[in-house]
């Protein structure tokens, strides 16, 4: 078996074609992981580019009115280009430059990806392709133009249900066909190692300083430590350093879309079982047959049908919960957090927000928690008006 | 050792790839059978997956033509067992790893073997990851057909030696599907295999013309052709038999001439 796993879970089943490409990564990557150099130009752009650190929001008026534990919001929406997709997308493409590599390509669900990467690659004077499920290049339309404004190239992807994930495949697909001079800036902790180990390790700067923050804030470690998850970036970042305070409560909210009894869903760790898909071997919606299943999220950005492998490895050894959030949760959080704190928040985050509202009255009002907001609500504004019946279009 | 030997005996072999189940079970066992006819000497059998992802559009289709009618497992294995009852051909299952992990690695191997199968080619298996299925494969004969890819370099010969049935030389970069012109030296390729193992390398990926056939049998053991016939099937439906018999004849005849 390869490196790269946790547990059982990881790996690298990946076409031949593909292999050496992925060693020479690996290798890259574990060399500029404990470059000091790398690491500071990095933390430059991400400081100086990026906007970090971001806040860490004491959100009083949610803390008061639920009248539990003080609820903090990891503010990953006060980022440029408005989520933590960006952390992820500097490191990638500045290690391509690195590596020699002139041209990035990506899969994006919501948006969120494929703009941080593009605007890495504009940042960084890359050829940026973008692989979309065409259903998502009309639910986020302004993404896709946002795109092509930072000079990338957007492919809808008509193949099989014509979202993630057969962005995902289509992208693979293109990295076979031309591997030489092209770095995959997958979006999240998922896929053959060394990805899912790196993208953490890029995301992890959202719990390093949200560590820090809440010890100068709070004196004490939080209790608890909320994020969404669809592959599990934005939760494998804020979960990372906080995994050997075995006092924190590590909570992911995944997408129960029209709920967990139903078919419309996303909720992997709910309903899923262990596969092996998309270069690696975790947790899978997928039928009696082992055919991937077509799952469903109002968030696009959770909209996929696995979960990377060291989210598999925290909920089979116990140290992190996932929880279902569906659809309706989710909005009633999003319109909660706008009303109360006067914040628009991600659909996706917005699942996060919901868990925190259910939680927060529970605990004490000496206890405290972080609430991943993993991104900015804007891209949703008119999808949730319409969900609200309202005949909006951008 | 499995039958898949008995392919390359009489010279340069050829083989030919269809998708179980698309259109039908008995279609496929109709074309299997049509192509053994016309000369195939190993049937690559696809077993249908949602996310192919080493295939190009054709074979994606094919893909989604064969789950639209609900074609499972079971229906794949019982293809096999028809095709057994008539023909000694060498078959191989061409199956994305997580069909297999799903129905239990060990009863999938067992059930290949029950049903008279020889070989299994799992694209997104790379030699590092064979330890997944290499023990079940070898517990019940199976023999696992390793992929070496124009990027392999320096990868060639630790994947020819643990080879076994055949070596499935990827022709060209990229996913599956019929191309105009092959550039990669496959024979260099084929040459370091050949240091280290006697194991014969097919190669795919691409290839559809009778030219390209026989320019690749002059250094390959064997041919492999799958979008162009699965391209047939499509155009013809029901009705492709004698279209993927005059075209398998063709094929397998330019690949005769490769041996000179």
């Amino acid at each position: 078996m390869t490196t790269g796993r946790f547990g059982p879970f990881g790996g690298q089943y990946i076409p031949e074609t593909l292999m050496n490409e992925i060693h020479r990564l690996e290798k890259a990557y574990n060399h500029y992981k404990h470059d000091p150099a790398f690491q500071m130009e990095l933390q430059d752009l991400l400081d100086n580019y990026a906007n970090r650190p971001s806040l860490l929001y004491y959100a009083e008026k949610m803390t008061k009115d639920l009248g539990g534990a003080k609820i903090y919001l990891k503010r990953e929406d006060l980022n440029h280009t408005g989520a933590h997709k960006i952390n992820n997308a500097l490191g990638q493409c500045l290690l391509a430059k690195k590596m020699g590599k002139t041209r990035v390509i990506a899969e994006t669900g919501a948006g969120q990806h494929g703009v941080a990467t593009a605007t890495a690659a504009a940042f960084m004077g890359l050829e940026c392709e973008v692989f979309m499920g065409e259903e998502d290049t009309i639910r986020q339309a302004l993404n896709v133009y946002r795109m092509e404004l930072l000079g990338a190239k957007v492919h809808p992807v008509k193949s099989g249900t014509r979202v993630l994930k057969d962005a995902v495949n289509e992208a693979m697909r293109e990295w076979v066909s031309r591997v030489d001079d092209t770095h995959y800036v997958i979006g999240s902790t998922m896929g053959p190692h060394p990805f899912p180990m790196m993208v953490r390790d890029f995301q992890s700067v959202i719990s390093r300083e949200a560590r820090q923050q809440i010890l100068e804030k709070e004196g004490k470690l939080p209790n608890a430590v909320i994020a969404c998850v669809g592959g599990g970036s934005n939760a494998m970042g804020m979960f990372y350093n906080f995994i050997n305070d075995k006092d924190v409560k590590l909570i992911g909210c995944e997408a129960a879309g029209k709920g967990i009894d139903t078919k419309l869903h996303a909720a992997t760790i709910s309903k899923g079982t262990v596969g092996i898909f998309h270069g690696m071997k975790s947790i899978f919606c997928q039928n009696d047959q082992g055919q991937i299943d077509e799952v469903y999220s109002i968030s696009a950005g959770l909209d996929y049908p696995g979960i990377g492998p060291e989210h598999a490895y925290l909920y089979k050894s116990g140290r992190a919960q996932y929880v279902p959030v569906k659809d309706d949760e989710a909005v009633a959080a999003f319109e909660y957090l706008a009303k109360t704190e006067g914040i628009i928040c991600a659909i996706e985050s917005a699942h996060a927000v919901y868990e925190a509202m259910q939680l927060a009255p529970k605990m004490g009002k000496d206890e405290s928690m972080i609430v991943c907001l993993s991104g900015r609500g804007d891209k949703d504004v008119a999808a949730i008006a319409r969900y609200k019946g309202r005949d909006l279009h951008e | 050792m499995s039958k898949i030997g008995n392919a390359f005996k009489n010279g340069k072999a050829f083989i030919g790839f269809l998708t179980g189940g698309d259109p039908s079970i008995e279609k496929s066992y109709e074309y299997i059978m049509t192509m053994v006819k016309a000369g195939a000497d190993l049937v690559e059998i696809g077993i249908p997956f949602s996310d192919p992802i080493a295939e190009g559009v054709v074979i994606q289709e094919a893909n989604i033509r064969a789950l639209s009618v609900n074609t499972r497992l079971e229906d794949v294995f019982r293809l096999v067992e028809m095709v057994r009852k008539e023909s000694d051909v060498p078959l191989v299952f061409l199956t994305y790893v997580n069909p297999i992990y799903n129905y239990g690695k060990d009863a999938f191997f067992a059930k290949c073997q029950e049903i008279g199968l020889d070989g299994v080619i799992i694209p997104d298996m790379p030699f590092e990851e064979r330890q997944e299925c290499a023990q079940e494969a070898k517990a019940h004969g199976i023999d696992i057909i390793s992929m070496i890819a124009p990027t392999s370099k320096d990868r060639i010969k630790e994947i020819a030696q643990v080879g076994e049935g055949f070596l499935y030389i990827v022709s060209s970069l990229g996913v599956t599907g019929t191309r105009s012109k092959i550039t990669t030296n496959l024979k260099e390729i084929i040459d370091t295999v050949k240091e280290v193992t006697d194991v014969p390398c097919a190669v795919g990926f691409g290839i559809n013309t009778p030219e390209q056939a026989e320019k690749i049998a002059h250094d390959a053991d064997g041919v492999i052709v799958g979008s162009a016939i699965v391209k047939i099937i499509a155009k013809y439906g029901a009705k492709a038999a004698p279209h993927i018999e005059a075209y398998v004849k063709s094929m397998k005849e330019a690949t005769m001439r490769g041996n000179k």
